[in-house]
Formats: C-alpha cells, sequence, structure tokens
C-alpha cells in the first residue's frame, strides 16, 4: 500500500530523521510478458501508462526506461506550460493537458508546483503584431483565455522589459495567457511514476529496447537489454530516439531529431514572476523557485543526439535577451545542456497508429512536448486501450503526411525553431 | 559545434554553413506519376539516423557552395567530406 504524502507524514517521518520514507516506485525485474509495454520513461510515458491503469483498468503494463527516470528531454526542458494555438486540433489537445494540470498535484498527491503565472508572447514587428492578434481571437473562439496588450501594458505586467522604441527590435505589443505558467519537470516524471507504480505498473530502469519483434503485420514483443518481453502493444513514447525505434520495426517516420539547448544562470531574488516569450528575437525566460533565471535556446539545423549543441545558438539568445531584460547584463550563466527534439515537418506532433499492428507512436513534439505532458499520456492511453483515436488526437495521425492535411503550427510554437 | 573543411574554401567554422538535411534523395522523376505514398515519402520521410549519416551543407557565409558529407551523428564526427554530383564513399 502507498503512503499517502501529507503534513502528517512529513512529521512523522521527521521524528526519523527523513531516513524512512517508502520508496516512491518499485524497482522490478521484468516479467516474461506484459499486456502493454511503453518505450520511454519520460513524463509522456510515464503518464500514458498511469492513465491506461487508472481510467482503462489495465494492471498488466509496463514501462521501459534506458536511462533512469526524469533523465531525458522530461529533465532537461524550460518548463514552460500554455495552450495558446492557433489551430482548433492544437487548441483542442494543448487545453486538455492545461485543464488537467490544474488538478494534477492533488490527483497524483504529489506536487509538481505548478505555477500559473502566466505566459506573455511579445511582438516585434507588424506581421507579429497581426499574427498575435489572429492568434488572439482564434483562441478565444476557442475557448482559451487570451489577451493582447499594448506597449504600456506589457510593460506594466514585466516592468524590467525594455520598451524603448529606439531598441533594434521594438516591443509593439504581447499576448498574455494568464492560465499559462511552469511546474517543476522532475516531479512530473516522479509524479507520474509513483502514481503508476502504486497502480501496478512495472518501472524498468535501464533496460534499453534493441528490437521489435514483428510477426508479419503485428507486434509480438520487444528485445531489451534485460532480455525478450512479450507483449501484443507497444507504446513509443522516445521522443529524440523514436525514428531508432522505428527503423527497428521497419517503419519510417517524417522527424528529424536536433539538439535543443537550455540554460540557467546564479540564482537571484525574485526578478521576473511570469514568463516572457519572443518568437522573432528568439528569446525566452522564466525564474525557478530557486531563483535562477530559466532560458530556452534554439535548436541547430542539423541532425544529431550529441545532447550538446553549437555556442553561437547561445550566443544569439543570450544577445536577445539582453537588449530586451539590460538589467540582466552582469548574470553570469550557471548551467547549460541540450537534449534532443524530434521534429515534425509541420511542428505538431504525431500520436497516433501505424501499419504495423499493436504498435502505437507518440513522438513529434519537438520543442514543445513538456507542456502537453499530462494530455499526451490521457490520449496516447486512450488510442493505445481502444486501439482507436480519442477525437482530440485524431487530427494527429501519421496519415496526414500522406493525405496533406497537416496542423502547421510553427507560428505558435512561440519561438521559432 | 565543431570545423568543416568545406571543398572549396578549406577548413571554416560550422556557424558558417548551413545544413541541408539527408542527401541522395532523388526529386521524382516523373511526378505526375507518384501516389500519395510515394509523394510522403519523397517529400516527409527522413532516415534520422543515430550513426552514419550522409547528408548535404551549404557553406552559406563563404563561397554558397553545396556539398556533401558524411557524419557520424552520435558523436557529430565528420567521416568524409565530397562534392555534388560526386559517388558517395562507402564507409
Amino acid at each position: 500500500m502507498r503512503n499517502k504524502y501529507s503534513v502528517f507524514s512529513l512529521i512523522k517521518n521527521a521524528f526519523s530523521y527523513h531516513e524512512n520514507w517508502q520508496r516512491a516506485w518499485k524497482d522490478p525485474s521484468p516479467k516474461k510478458e506484459y499486456d502493454i509495454v511503453i518505450v520511454g520513461g519520460g513524463g509522456h510515458g510515464l503518464a500514458t501508462a498511469y492513465y491506461l491503469a487508472k481510467k482503462h483498468n489495465m494492471n498488466n503494463i509496463a514501462v521501459v526506461e534506458k536511462g533512469w527516470i526524469g533523465g531525458g528531454n522530461t529533465g532537461r526542458n524550460t518548463t514552460i506550460i500554455r495552450s495558446n494555438y492557433l489551430w482548433d486540433a492544437s487548441a483542442g489537445l494543448y487545453d486538455h493537458a492545461l485543464k488537467i494540470w490544474e488538478g494534477l498535484s492533488q490527483e497524483l498527491n504529489y506536487n509538481v508546483m505548478f505555477s500559473q503565472r502566466g505566459v506573455m508572447n511579445l511582438a516585434h514587428n507588424l506581421q507579429d503584431v497581426r499574427d498575435l492578434k489572429r492568434r488572439t481571437h482564434a483562441n478565444r473562439l476557442n475557448g482559451i483565455d487570451a489577451v493582447y496588450l499594448s506597449t504600456e501594458e506589457v510593460k506594466k505586467f514585466c516592468p524590467i522589459i525594455n520598451t524603448s522604441p529606439d531598441i533594434r527590435y521594438p516591443v509593439l505589443g504581447g499576448t498574455l495567457q494568464r492560465r499559462a505558467g511552469t511546474a517543476r519537470h522532475d516531479a512530473v516524471a516522479w509524479g507520474y511514476a509513483r502514481g503508476a507504480d502504486a497502480m501496478g505498473v512495472d518501472i524498468i530502469q535501464n533496460c534499453e529496447v534493441k528490437g521489435i519483434r514483428r510477426n508479419g503485420d503485428s507486434v509480438v514483443g520487444i528485445e531489451t537489454t534485460k532480455g525478450f518481453i512479450k507483449t501484443k502493444k507497444v507504446g513509443v513514447v522516445a521522443a529524440g530516439h523514436s525514428s531508432v525505434i522505428a527503423n527497428m520495426a521497419g517503419l519510417r517516420l517524417p522527424l528529424e531529431s536536433k539538439p535543443l539547448q537550455a540554460l540557467v544562470s546564479e540564482p537571484v531574488k525574485p526578478i521576473i514572476d511570469t514568463v516572457v516569450m519572443s518568437n522573432a528575437v528568439h528569446a525566452y525566460v522564466s525564474q525557478s523557485d530557486k531563483g535562477e533565471l530559466v532560458i530556452g535556446a534554439g535548436t541547430d539545423d542539423y541532425v544529431s543526439y550529441t545532447q550538446k549543441g553549437s555556442h553561437q545558438i547561445v550566443e544569439g539568445t543570450l544577445n536577445a535577451i539582453l537588449e530586451l531584460y539590460p538589467i540582466f547584463s552582469r548574470m553570469r550563466m550557471l548551467r547549460q545542456w541540450g537534449g534532443i527534439v524530434d521534429i515534425c515537418p509541420d511542428a505538431s506532433p504525431i500520436l497516433s497508429k501505424t501499419s504495423v499492428k499493436g504498435l502505437y507512436f507518440n513522438c513529434g513534439w519537438g520543442t514543445g512536448g513538456f507542456k502537453a505532458t499530462p494530455g499526451s499520456g490521457d490520449l496516447f492511453a486512450h488510442t493505445i486501450a481502444n486501439d482507436e483515436p480519442h477525437k482530440l488526437n485524431a487530427a494527429f495521425n501519421l496519415n496526414r503526411f500522406v493525405s496533406g492535411d497537416l496542423v502547421d503550427e510553427h507560428g505558435a510554437a512561440a519561438v521559432a525553431h | 559545434m565543431f570545423l568543416i573543411n568545406c571543398p572549396y574554401c578549406g577548413e571554416r567554422d560550422q556557424q558558417e554553413f548551413k545544413a541541408g538535411g539527408e542527401a541522395h534523395i532523388e526529386r521524382p522523376k516523373q511526378p505526375t506519376e507518384l501516389s500519395d505514398d510515394e509523394w510522403a515519402e519523397y517529400l516527409f520521410m527522413r532516415k534520422n539516423i543515430k550513426g552514419i549519416q550522409f547528408e548535404r551543407w551549404n557553406h552559406t557565409h563563404g563561397c554558397r557552395k553545396w556539398f556533401n558529407m558524411v557524419r557520424d551523428t552520435s558523436n557529430d564526427e565528420i567521416k568524409a567530406i565530397y562534392k555534388m554530383g560526386e559517388k558517395p564513399p562507402s564507409l
């Protein structure tokens, strides 16, 4: 039985110097056979397993992860959550996730530190102004809170922004989604892992998938570094490595994997209480609860699996940050890292069945998957359990690259990657 | 970030170059005959290999010429560079 986290459990464990906390999840060896195996123990994969167990009463599920929980992109992103996407399909998908975020800490009995501090998107030229106004209208028609702000209102909402008209790319306005914000990324993975484990899901770490075994057009199991695991359904949630897994099954995906970098500064006192993003100059920044500035840089334009990224990408982002926030000019950057993101030609994800029976892919989230974690898990669980997509992810099928029915969200990706 | 030996200009910093994606994807000879599946394959599907990948690069801030590169995408090590139209090396 899983112990509930509460103020009482905190006090009780304080008496034993916090040395007797129950493990948040077990460390099982793989069984011979599962009903469903999820490949990839990041936020999306764990959420998928959690909702399969919770909403579809599946209890013979494994999540296999080649590293450790929260060691991939889940622990590498800039934790921004918002749903102000342009197209109806995306608005539905991302706002579904945002609604789950709003109750997630209570549901998981795990504080994911979800903070609706607002996300502001800046406009720096007349086309930006037109695009952002259009997006605000589209959002409101889809029931998503969005307001358009004048330059003065931007300055009022975030006073440290340089709104002087004589900077290289002056701030002409912006949009604000107040329900948007941030969450603690590690806690999301840990919370879902603990929740899934409590319902009987086996979370198997340090277990890399080496092959997908097929019998004709159906999946029969996966080869892993911990041996063969028999299963009829495999849900692949492998982010940057999705193409690698697809190749094992003889499938091709419309993805390119590229390094995306982020960096944090030394911790300072609270200075920015919201998230500000600028597509045109490619800069986005927020402040973590520890006080670090969290800054997202861009992707490199070449395929790479190195988790590094190029120096000039960081340099370009910091140039833009300093122009917009002169107050940061003497901040020192503490850490920089890269994650491998799988980018789709239309900058929208794939949550889909494939031509192989029992093989499902949840990938292509590119540079902005974190915000969708709960919704992605919920909808992917639905797709696997019913062998049919939910109406909210029906548009995000693999076949759209054949039919041409793309969901082009390059404009709403908030920053151009 | 790495150095690239442009076949026309010699060794230069990678930021002078632009990556042009997977190499040797041939434009369909008879576009009107192509099925939707074949179009999807040509336009969107990519190998996206972790390991040895053949790709195109352009020296955008130099001679502006295109060339081919063989690179290990797992460590960014460049294995070979050859001009457009040349036969890819066997590695």
